[in-house]
């Protein structure tokens, strides 16, 4: 059985605390994926300042829990964690965390590309932009 | 019956509430509750048709059936991550 670790999070992301519990002895590597805020200049020319998420907790939690379980009935997973921010995630602070613990490395790599594609397409998560004059854009993926 | 509809989001922003009760009559699906809610909130019309919907926390389709004291979530496109 996998150690599986799922969370949505308001405080930020401690990168080295949730790394802490992928590590393992029958791993042979650990891939981490970060999804981080990038600076961006709207139409108005005004800059970035933030991201805004917020999620229908109950079912982001339960579809965060349902994707490790699939990720790791579809690979040989031995410890994964999967966090996500909520509220306000300034320029270059990491919104996503997944670390993937695998045997070797091809499978933790396809792993963690998978997770982080499901989730984006499925979770019931949102994010809107701060711009610098106060104003808020709702991203809406295309 | 009745039940619970949750919007958020810009659909939250837009109808300016987060939660509402709804009474529909027996057997309603959810395109009917999509209906009324276009008619109480005309600001959220346009975006309704980009929306998903979940039951209980599960994606459903616009045929799935309500029942009594059911939690209904209006999903618009997601962008987590």
């Amino acid at each position: 059985m996998a150690r599986i670790v799922t969370e949505l999070q308001n405080a930020p992301i401690d990168v080295a605390a949730a790394l802490a519990p992928v590590y393992d002895a029958a791993a042979g590597g650990v891939t981490v994926f970060l999804g981080t805020t990038r600076a961006e200049r709207n139409a108005n020319g005004r800059d970035l300042i933030a991201l805004d998420y917020e999620a229908y907790e109950e079912m982001a939690k339960s579809q965060l829990a349902a994707l490790a379980a699939e990720a790791s009935r579809r690979w040989p997973i031995v410890a994964l964690t999967i966090l996500h921010r909520l509220g306000r995630v300034a320029l270059a602070e990491p919104s996503v965390l997944i670390a993937v613990a695998c045997p070797h490395r091809a499978e933790a790599f396809d792993a963690c590309r998978w997770i982080i594609d499901t989730l984006k397409k499925d979770a019931a998560i949102w994010k809107k932009e701060v711009w610098a004059d106060g104003s808020g854009t709702w991203v809406h993926p295309q | 019956m009745r039940i619970r509809v949750k919007l958020f989001a810009i659909i939250k922003e837009r109808a300016g509430v987060d939660e509402l009760p709804l009474d529909l009559p027996a057997g309603a699906n959810v395109a009917a509750v999509e209906l009324a809610l276009k008619e109480m909130f005309p600001a959220i019309g346009g975006f309704l048709r980009q929306c998903a919907y979940a039951i209980n926390r599960e994606y459903v389709g616009a045929a799935a059936v309500l029942q009594e004291g059911d939690e209904l979530a209006v999903i618009p496109p997601v962008s987590g991550g």
